[in-house]
């Protein structure tokens, strides 16, 4: 109970750090770009817009920070990011929510599939040490460093280009209405094949490498030989014993690459021209669209966080040493 | 000749979510050049702790350590002079001995940082220590660490803590990670060798036996309090206190299990 | 029952294929009686711990078990070369028929199981019949037998002292009523007077059971104590192997006489050691 409060305490102060740094972060920044942007189209915006880029860009220098900085937590929590100059004046909050979906069930998706399919794998592999499985280990190596922009090339120079097996770009076909449809769904899925297959094989080798050399040093640790002298199976051993121990460091890593899940995809979105935030945050960068990048920031900032809030709770639920409070 | 006192030192270590440990509580006691205290105890007796406070790796929280009357000083030449004359031999010859420097090098660092022996004669001195733990200089000279074994190791060690000319010896469990069968060898070293240098030495150890046969004086220490201090055989023989009492009964020990009349009997034959 | 003897080994052998290969165990023969304490002394590196672990068939490359025989004589009257079951057979017979104290307690409980998990393990591998409140109540009683106390089950190691987690392990060593009990070196990392009260225990048990018990330590006067018979090895063979008394009161071979000798007498005057020396000079 103790370490969880203090844990939490912990999250808020960072989700606070975070928050305040992005509240100053625009109130340093060198010219005003936002001024000009709304000197420049002065009638198209509505009044209540005005008033809330001014709170988030630091321009409503008549009041005291601690007024600005109290306004501005009061726009978070009505949810209100500002609007973004690049799509049309939208809500930030609704461009971000459209492309947050791809994204996630994507590249989520796909990492998860990816960190479960590896472990697993680096556990049988550990296990078998010496063995013909370690052939595996090279190839892992290998594909563990290939870049990821090229392998999504080749993966779109062959399966698509030359194959024609799959879309080589979007979600979905233009043209095609979103909805719960056989049609769509199937696109969906023909769609997110190429990236999500790229992701998967691009980061696989580094789980199975991961997971291989923690099981190799846990399976020397005593309470592994103590288990097959007490004549358990070999399931049990290599469950319960080995790789239940061997997985802890694993979810450290798999808690970052969650959390990199929504920042770190802007090379695969590129390539494949995927709608989701890596390319949103591209868009917003090209086009100068100063609120999109800050509700951007901000959300991928509190992923992160949530990841890790996610693995925490996973370390606590799997190993009963953190939960005790040092005594 | 030197004399390091203890007065009325107390260590407090504050734990997390407990409050404070009181790891020594009020400890007193001398230690003189020429003199031999076993200081015995379990883990968590607190011998480590004075071990700590006797090298400096840690303060006392309240109470005096003193060489020969003085304060060790916290800084300076005073705390130089302080460590050339109390030296340490710890329990791991694995660790202690640097595995990139041959020999040698160990041993002349402290010849040359306490300017024990002028230059030229270095390398002489370097052998005569050598010598004096009964190690062949010729065949070890230029070694490194690991092409040694764990009693040539710390032996090594031993003649490393003699380079600066101490006048107190602190072993710390000197022989608990060697081999059976060169324990005695290394203890009938210290011996000698705090014999012919007239060396105070205090014995840290968690083993009775030895404690009784090495040294003059054995001290035993609980939770932090010398719970009792005497001549070592009185101390074995006839424990004074129950905690005392309680160790020596635990203790494995064949010749009482088998009477005394078979003690005598092996008494000839290992002779 | 069918006869005295429980296991007899003969002509064991154990290489360390490695390059040059190392004998470990070399012709190693002895019998263990039903209900004897076997004590196996020497030092580091005498093969003694290769060898335990070669009975129970738990070595792993590159030990390679080269030669020899180890029958266990089973109550049932059935006779088993442990050298020749295969892995299956091998796992079923571990612990049932033989199990394991292991060295230093630290590390031979699995960090993120319960306790209880770890003691009930052995029944649902070994007794997959027994239900799932038994197997509990099982295991509660277990650990009230040897003192720890059934409120324990949900514990952890890392909330166990030394002592309880040794405790823990003979618990579960004990689980199956095995016929023989190989311990290395169960003590060696406890204080003294913990120390003693697992030994008191581990007597009290074997009255209780009628267990065989293989001890090995490098600790000669504790062995002497405990012990009715024990084997001296030396660079992968057994140099001498007697009564503990007669091994005290004349031992025959050089090395086992160098070995008493490194231990000095706690309360008697024996001993190669420095006060006899210091009376001298």
């Amino acid at each position: 109970m103790r370490f969880l409060l203090s844990r939490a305490a912990f999250y808020l102060f960072t989700a606070w750090a975070a928050i305040t740094i992005n509240f100053f972060l625009p109130r340093m920044m060198k010219g005003d770009p936002i001024s000009a942007y709304l000197a420049k189209n002065q009638g198209q915006i509505s009044p209540e817009a005005i008033a809330s880029l001014r709170t988030l860009f630091g321009l409503d220098t008549e009041r005291t920070l601690l007024e600005q900085y109290i306004d501005y937590w009061g726009l978070l929590f009505s949810g209100d990011l500002g609007r973004s100059f690049s799509k049309g004046l939208a809500p930030v909050t609704e461009v971000i929510a459209s492309a947050l979906p791809w994204t996630v069930g994507l590249v989520g998706i796909a990492t998860v599939l990816s960190f479960f399919l590896g472990t697993a794998a680096g556990a049988i592999i550990g296990w078998r040490r010496g063995s013909r499985a370690d052939l595996v280990v090279p190839f892992a190596t290998f594909f563990s460093t290939v870049p990821y922009f090229w392998m999504g090339l080749i993966a779109i120079a062959f399966f698509s280009t030359a194959l024609g097996w799959f879309p080589a770009s979007h979600a979905y076909d233009k043209g095609t209405q979103p909805g719960f449809t056989w049609e769509f769904i199937s696109q969906v899925i023909a769609h997110g094949f190429l990236p999500a297959l790229t992701i998967v094989v691009s980061s696989l080798g580094g789980w199975i490498l991961g997971m291989r050399n923690m099981m190799i040093t846990v399976l020397d640790e005593d309470y592994v030989t103590v288990a097959q002298a007490k004549g358990l199976t070999t399931r049990r051993v290599l469950g319960a014993y080995a790789a239940r121990n061997a997985v802890l460091p694993q979810l450290s890593s798999f808690a970052l690459s969650l959390g990199f899940i929504v920042g770190g995809t802007l090379v695969m979105e590129l390539v494949f021209s995927y709608p989701g935030v890596g390319k949103l945050l591209l868009d917003a960068t090209t086009a100068k669209d100063y609120p999109l990048m800050q509700g951007l920031f901000l959300v991928i900032t509190l992923t992160v966080l949530v990841a890790n809030i996610l693995a925490d709770v996973a370390y606590a639920a799997l190993d009963p040493r953190t939960r005790q409070v040092e005594a | 000749m030197s004399t390091l006192e203890f007065r009325n030192v107390s260590k407090r270590y504050w734990v997390r979510g407990s409050g404070h440990l009181l790891a020594l509580d009020d400890v007193s006691f001398t230690l003189a050049s020429g003199q031999t205290i076993a200081l015995v105890g379990q883990s968590g007796s607190g011998k480590s702790t004075i071990a700590k406070i006797i090298t400096q790796l840690e303060r006392q929280t309240s109470g005096d350590v003193l060489l020969d009357g003085t304060p060790i000083p916290r800084a300076g030449r005073g705390l130089r002079r302080y460590r050339q004359q109390v030296r340490m031999v710890f329990q791991d010859p694995f660790a202690s001995l640097n595995p990139y420097h041959t020999i040698r090098h160990h041993i002349e660092r402290p010849l040359r940082l306490d300017r024990v022996v002028p230059k030229f004669e270095v390398e002489d001195e370097v052998r005569r220590l050598l010598e004096r733990v009964r190690l062949d200089p010729d065949e070890l000279i230029d070694r490194r660490p690991h092409e040694l074994s764990g009693g040539q190791r710390q032996r090594v060690a031993i003649a490393r803590a003699l380079a600066s000319r101490p006048s107190l010896l602190i072993a710390d469990e000197p022989v608990s990670m060697l081999d059976v069968s060169i324990r005695l060898g290394v203890l009938n070293l210290l011996a000698d060798l705090q014999r012919e240098s007239r060396l105070g030495v205090l014995y840290i150890t968690h083993d009775l036996a030895t404690a009784r046969h090495f040294s003059d004086e054995i001290m035993v220490l609980h939770r932090g309090v010398v719970v009792e201090r005497g001549p070592a055989d009185r101390v074995i023989l006839d424990p004074q206190h129950e905690y005392t009492r309680a160790l020596r009964d635990a203790s494995p020990d064949p010749d009482k299990h088998f009477g005394a009349a078979a003690g005598a009997t092996t008494t000839g034959a290992d002779s | 029952m069918t006869s005295d003897i429980l296991l007899s080994v003969a002509d064991f052998s154990v290489v360390y294929d490695v390059e040059p290969p190392v004998e470990a165990v070399r012709e190693v023969s002895f019998t263990l009686r039903r209900g004897e304490i076997l004590g196996l002394a020497g030092e580091s590196g005498c093969g003694k711990t290769t060898l335990a672990y070669g009975i129970q068939r738990l070595l792993k490359p590159p030990a390679v078990i080269t030669g020899g025989s180890a029958l266990f004589h089973d109550e049932s009257g059935d006779v088993v070369d442990l050298t020749r079951l295969d892995a299956e057979q091998t796992r079923r017979f571990r612990w049932d028929k033989i199990s394991m104290v292991f060295q230093g307690a630290m590390n031979a409980l699995n960090p993120v199981l319960p306790i209880g998990a770890q003691l009930g393990d052995v029944f649902t591998t070994h007794r997959p019949d027994l239900g799932r409140r038994e197997r509990i109540e099982q295991c509660a009683a277990l650990l009230d037998l040897v003192g720890v106390g059934r409120d324990r089950l949900r514990s952890y190691a890392h909330e166990l002292s030394g002592g309880m987690r040794q405790r823990v392990m003979i618990a579960m060593a004990l689980a199956l009523k095995p016929q023989l009990m190989i311990m290395d070196e169960p003590t060696t990392a406890l204080d003294v007077l913990v120390q003693r009260e697992i030994l008191l225990q581990i007597s009290e048990l074997r009255k209780a059971f009628g267990f065989s018990v293989i001890f090995i330590t490098h600790d000669l006067p504790l062995l002497l104590e405990i012990s009715d018979r024990i084997a001296i090895m030396r660079a992968g063979r057994i140099v001498e192997l007697d009564t503990a008394s007669q091994l005290y009161r004349d031992p025959q071979h050089d090395y086992t006489r160098k070995l008493l000798a490194s231990f000095p007498s706690l309360t008697g005057e024996r001993g190669d050691f420095v006060r006899g020396e210091r009376a001298a000079s």
